[in-house]
């Protein structure tokens, strides 16, 4: 039974959060408007989660449909930006956001171009609840948004088939995080929304290490996305987890 | 009314459209191509007599795709190349720009091939992959009537899939509509049509440009002696005059003439005709004779002022046309594919859509600063020779001697004309795509 506004709330979820998102979410497939950097960022990101996923599951990197056949799950996943290239990348994906507006626009967007994905308004806590499992759950800009971090990773983590794995991105609450993050892209470069980000609910990371091993995940790799003014480009660094960073962790 | 669902529909399958297209149905895309003529058309002796000087980084790619060994023993190597200061009457002036290919290696600086054969092998590999993968089509003749295109961004609030296209799954797609009311449906159209591109035109894309008062008469001779794979350019006053080295003793020539002139020696009989030519051709190959047909080009300069558009892409001439004086044309195009194969294939990949406004945007920043510089370079030397003034005539006979003893300043120049010279696409290094 799909949750409706308010209702949301329930769980991990913060409503502010869900309001905030609701109020740009048909912003969410144009890339020059309120959601320019994640779609900047999302080559790297999808870099870094398909040559995992790949490899996690012995596939092969050239193929066009890697990810043929298997389950993911993508939480928080708002307009579609990683749920659509992980369908076509041949993966068998749902979609699941709190907001109701992002999911509106996910489902008429990927008809748009004839992309059949299982796209849901709920909770992680109502599928972990209905026993539903996958073989990578993914959760990119969703930690630093909900309200318990550690619950939101362990009900995650329970939908993680044997031998499956999790992806997730997060901002590190650094110093260099709190300037960049946020001083930087909401108020002097304008990247983002002001107040898009709240400083205290980002999380280091080895606070995620730690909950995602309460989860029965073991952390595989850390890499951070480091932006060079010069080039006006971001790339994945492994020594530069100041600000924004990606997880991969697995299930033994 | 029929509908199609592919990636990638082409409006034109010439030589550069046709090229893309099997490289992205080999690397797993499904693509349409839409051409006005049938492979039989564009392969008839009278539908295109020119040669293209295939730079080794061009090789590469016709490597690539699995098109060099069909035509490759209708390739002649060019192993030498001679450039001087000619005048129809006064002889060729002594000072030489000569390049020697030992200088940069054993490879030949190019081969000469006729579009003909070039024309013929793509439909033959297109069929066959059309065949082995079921992932090319080849619509022709048919011909692209409009290409209709969701906005650049999109909105759900004013989504074409909204009531106003209920049932229509596709909205947010590219929809070529063709002349017999088919409709294909792509994530990604590219206008392959030309320097006279009408989808550029239908798409608002302006071009910068102007017209060249010369044509380009061009025909093929066989000779009596071997040209050992000599090319030859001649700067007349008219305009260059080339000739370059094909298989059998023969060779093409390209020779750009003063409009008006040019008219006159289209019209003259074939004896006229001949003795026009052979007082620009010389006797170094002995007696000539004519083989096929006489053709003209008209010649211009033109830059498209963008490549790419949300789900829309231009490509070869369509992009950009220049004047024939140093064969770089089809290599252009041909760079165009090889970074347009590898945008779009590492997009697809990462499960990007390709035909979106940003994945486009990267072939176009790849592309655009090579072929400005050499439209102008060509430019500048179609200027630059294309006159009778002594002092011009002076100072460009000193130029050509010192770029010809300056080793490292004629290296780079024959590197570049090899198309050897930038940030290489992965098909012109010649490694898989």
């Amino acid at each position: 039974m799909p949750i409706r506004g308010q209702a949301a709330a329930a769980g991990s979820i913060d409503a502010g959060e869900v309001e905030k998102f609701a109020r740009i979410a048909r912003q969410w497939w144009d890339p020059e408007g309120d959601f320019r950097p994640l779609h900047r960022l999302n080559p790297l990101r999808l870099t870094f989660l398909r040559d995992h996923l790949v490899t996690r599951f012995g596939r092969d990197p050239g193929s066009l449909t890697p990810l043929s056949g298997l389950r993911i799950l993508d939480v928080g996943c708002g307009g579609g930006l990683v749920t659509e290239p992980l369908a076509r990348m041949g993966a068998d994906v749902v979609g699941l956001d709190a907001t109701e507006e992002s999911i509106a626009v996910a489902r008429l967007h990927a008809e748009e171009t004839g992309l059949a994905i299982d796209y849901r308004h709920d909770t992680a806590e109502a599928l972990a609840a209905a026993g539903e499992r996958f073989d990578a759950v993914l959760a990119l800009e969703v930690v630093e948004h909900v309200n318990d971090p550690a619950a939101f990773i362990r009900t995650c983590a329970s939908m993680v088939r044997p031998g499956g794995a999790m992806g997730l991105s997060t901002l590190n609450r650094s110093p260099k995080g709190f300037l960049l993050g946020v001083v930087a892209a909401e108020y002097v470069m304008r990247w983002l929304p002001r107040g898009t980000h709240d400083w205290r609910k980002f999380v280091k990371p080895s606070e995620l290490a730690a909950m995602l091993r309460a989860g029965g995940l073991t952390l595989s790799d850390l890499k951070g996305l480091t932006y060079d003014p010069v080039k006006d480009a971001f790339r994945l660094d492994a020594r530069d987890l100041a600000v924004n960073y990606l997880a991969f962790a697995v299930r033994r | 009314m029929t509908e199609d669902r592919v990636e990638v529909v082409f409006a034109g399958g010439g030589m550069v459209g046709l090229t893309l297209a099997v490289a992205l149905a080999r690397a797993g895309l499904s693509v349409a191509v839409v051409d006005r003529e049938t492979p039989a058309e564009v392969a008839a002796l009278d539908y295109d007599g020119r040669a293209s000087a295939i730079a080794l980084g061009s090789k590469r790619v016709f490597d690539g795709i699995g098109l060099w060994p069909r035509i490759a023993a209708e390739a002649s190597p060019i192993h030498d190349i001679r450039v001087a200061d000619g005048h129809p009457l006064r002889g060729v002036s002594p000072l030489f720009l000569h390049y020697d290919h030992r200088a940069v290696g054993d490879e030949p600086f190019g081969w000469i091939l006729e579009n003909r054969v070039i024309r013929q092998g793509l439909h033959a590999l297109a069929e066959e992959v059309a065949a082995e993968t079921g992932r090319l089509r080849l619509i022709a003749p048919a011909s692209v009537e409009r290409i209709e295109r969701p906005g650049e961004r999109f909105d759900a609030a004013q989504s074409d899939a909204g009531p106003a296209n209920a049932g229509r799954a596709n909205a947010g797609l590219a929809s070529a509509h063709l002349n017999d009311g088919r409709r294909i449906d792509a994530n990604l159209a590219i206008a392959a049509d030309g320097k006279f591109s009408r989808q550029r035109e239908a798409a608002g894309i302006r071009v910068t440009g102007w017209r060249y008062d010369q044509v380009s008469i061009v025909c093929t001779v066989r000779h009596a002696r071997d040209h050992r794979g000599t090319a030859v350019e001649l700067f007349l006053p008219g305009g260059p005059f080339a000739m370059l080295p094909m298989t059998g003793n023969r060779s093409n020539v390209v020779w750009s003439e003063r409009a008006d002139l040019a008219e006159r020696y289209l019209a003259m009989d074939e004896a006229d005709f001949m003795a026009e030519l052979s007082r620009r051709f010389g006797d170094w190959l002995g007696d000539i004779e004519l083989v096929g047909p006489r053709f003209s080009y008209p010649l211009s300069l033109g830059h498209a002022e963008r490549y790419v558009a949300h789900r829309f892409a231009l490509i070869g001439d369509a992009a950009h046309a220049i004047h024939p004086i140093a064969g770089q044309g089809l290599n252009m195009g041909l760079r165009d594919v090889a970074a347009m194969a590898e945008v779009l294939v590492d997009a697809r990949r990462l499960g990007l859509d390709i035909g979106a406004l940003d994945v486009l945007a990267g072939y176009e920043r790849w592309r655009r600063f090579d072929n400005v510089l050499l439209a102008a370079v060509t430019d500048g030397l179609t200027r630059l020779f294309s006159n009778d003034s002594a002092p011009l005539r002076a100072a460009r006979d000193l130029g050509l001697a010192a770029v010809n003893r300056t080793p490292p300043a004629k290296r780079f120049l024959m590197r570049h004309a090899m198309g050897l010279v930038g940030d290489l696409p992965r098909l012109v290094r010649g490694e898989a795509l």
